[in-house]
């Protein structure tokens, strides 16, 4: 079962898929572009649609997704964690 | 799908355009004439009212842009015949007389010094004659190549750019061979992929001109806003549904346009094309506004991706929804033409995805109703360029 999607291997987030996703719950992740298979621990409730982070972040690093700059970090994520407005702010405007 | 002979049933109007549906309307040059267009409506079974709250005092530019809306939305090749009623003769002659030049049957009724009653009576009179002309016309078998096809997302979250837009994408790659006119929008919401997009363009000077379409949209939000458009570009919708940042949503966005399709050329707001292939239009990302553009420019089908659940419809365009959030297809059922959530669970390819939407794609273009329609959703926004005079 894919709890989570990732478009390319070296994006740095991924995007939750199911409702009800709960910390400490075992996820498994479909890389779409390469077709490969990641597992990550949760770390937080996240929910459907929302994103969770595949590498280590720090702050004030830049958030990749698509294989392109989304963002950057406000606050350091760790892997498997909720990564959204609260850690991750636009770099434009 | 092999698209080499596809084709579909359209109605073919004087001009040449294929429209898929058949609608008499009765156009209000300005907020003062809706009474007048929605009593007629009322009046006659089949005609079809669009009121909207403009069109008094407006100059230049927006002026223009307003005159080519409805003029385009007269001219659209889903619109068998069109009753214009303004408060002025002068204006409303302007109205008819652009449409007049597609050859579709048009007339044109001003309330000043006749009244609400005069007016709406023969105006009633010439819609009658004109639903019952067009009750007669038959849809005849076209090439796929005559159906117009535009794209817009709305309520996007993170499936929209996991799955609905790239299954759009999938099924503009398999309609560019074919010589459709295909269109995309949506300017400040390219903002983080305008590279990727300017990439795309097929010479140096469609780039130029779209790099100063996107470059001049920057500057109007630039010198607007009062934040970082975090209330409104993500919506709050868009965040509720996982998109965190512009960039982010943008690249969601233009996951439309496929993989392999070329940007052909550049247009304003509610221009015509002027050939086949892919266009992208200067315009708002807000719903109703960009689809009410592409009726004007005269597309005839409309595909809508949506994550969270827009309920967009158009008065005279068919807009095809389709999601790929497992949660908005249970919830929202009602309002979503194309499921694609098996796209996120592997249970579907990105090629049947691509597959399904074009299969009702056909279906609604040979006289389907969509979702949108057969709920009565008729969001016909005019955009606004400045203040009135």
């Amino acid at each position: 079962m894919i709890h989570f999607v990732v478009h390319d291997e070296h994006d740095s987030v991924g995007v939750v898929v199911v409702e009800g996703v709960k910390s400490g719950q075992q996820l498994t992740g479909w890389i779409m572009d390469q077709d490969k298979e990641i597992k990550v621990r949760a770390q937080s409730d996240i929910p459907i649609g929302h994103k969770l982070a595949i590498q280590k972040l720090k702050a004030e690093d830049t958030v990749i997704k698509y294989g392109t700059d989304i963002g950057r970090t406000v606050a350091p994520i760790k892997v498997g964690e909720h990564a959204h407005v609260h850690n991750i702010k636009t770099k434009r405007w | 799908m092999n698209l080499s002979k596809a084709k579909f049933w359209g109605y073919k109007r004087e001009n040449g355009r294929i429209g898929v549906r058949n609608h008499v309307i009765i156009l209000p040059v300005d907020d003062l004439a809706n009474a007048a267009a929605e009593a007629v409506a009322n009046n006659i079974k089949g005609a079809l009212a669009l009121p909207h709250p403009y069109g008094r005092l407006q100059f230049g530019a927006d002026l223009d842009l307003h005159f080519r809306t409805l003029i385009g939305t007269g001219s659209n090749p889903n619109v068998a015949a069109v009753v214009v009623i303004g408060i002025e003769e002068e204006w409303t002659k302007r109205v008819v007389d652009g449409i007049a030049k597609t050859g579709k049957p048009v007339c044109g009724f001003g309330i000043e010094q006749h009244g609400d009653h005069d007016t709406i009576m023969r105006a009633s009179k010439a819609a009658k004659q004109y639903v019952q002309w067009a009750s007669e016309l038959r849809r005849e078998e076209r090439p796929l190549k005559e159906l117009w096809v535009s794209t817009k997302c709305g309520e996007s979250d993170t499936t929209s750019g996991c799955g609905s837009n790239p299954t759009v994408g999938n099924a503009f790659d398999k309609l560019y061979p074919h010589q459709v006119t295909l269109a995309f929008g949506e300017t400040t919401e390219i903002t983080g992929g305008e590279h990727l997009v300017a990439a795309r363009c097929r010479t140096p000077a469609v780039r130029k001109q779209f790099m100063a379409m996107f470059d001049r949209y920057q500057e109007v939000i630039n010198r607007h806003k009062t934040s970082d458009l975090m209330d409104s570009q993500p919506t709050k919708g868009n965040i509720l549904g996982g998109l965190t940042t512009i960039e982010e949503k943008a690249l969601g966005n233009i996951q439309k346009i496929g993989r392999k399709c070329l940007v052909d050329g550049v247009i304003d707001k509610g221009e015509v094309p002027g050939g086949p292939g892919l266009w992208f239009m200067d315009s708002s990302s807000a719903a109703a506004e960009m689809v009410t553009l592409c009726a004007a420019s005269g597309f005839v089908v409309h595909l809508f991706p949506t994550g969270q659940g827009n309920v967009i419809g158009n008065p005279i365009l068919p807009v095809i929804k389709l999601s790929a959030n497992p949660r908005t297809v249970r919830t929202m059922s009602e309002h979503i033409d194309v499921d694609v959530s098996g796209l996120l669970r592997r249970e579907m390819t990105p090629d049947e995805a691509g597959d399904a939407l074009l299969d009702c794609m056909f279906r609604t273009a040979n006289g389907r109703l969509t979702a949108a329609e057969a709920l009565g959703h008729r969001e016909f926004v005019l955009t606004r360029l400045y203040e009135s005079a």
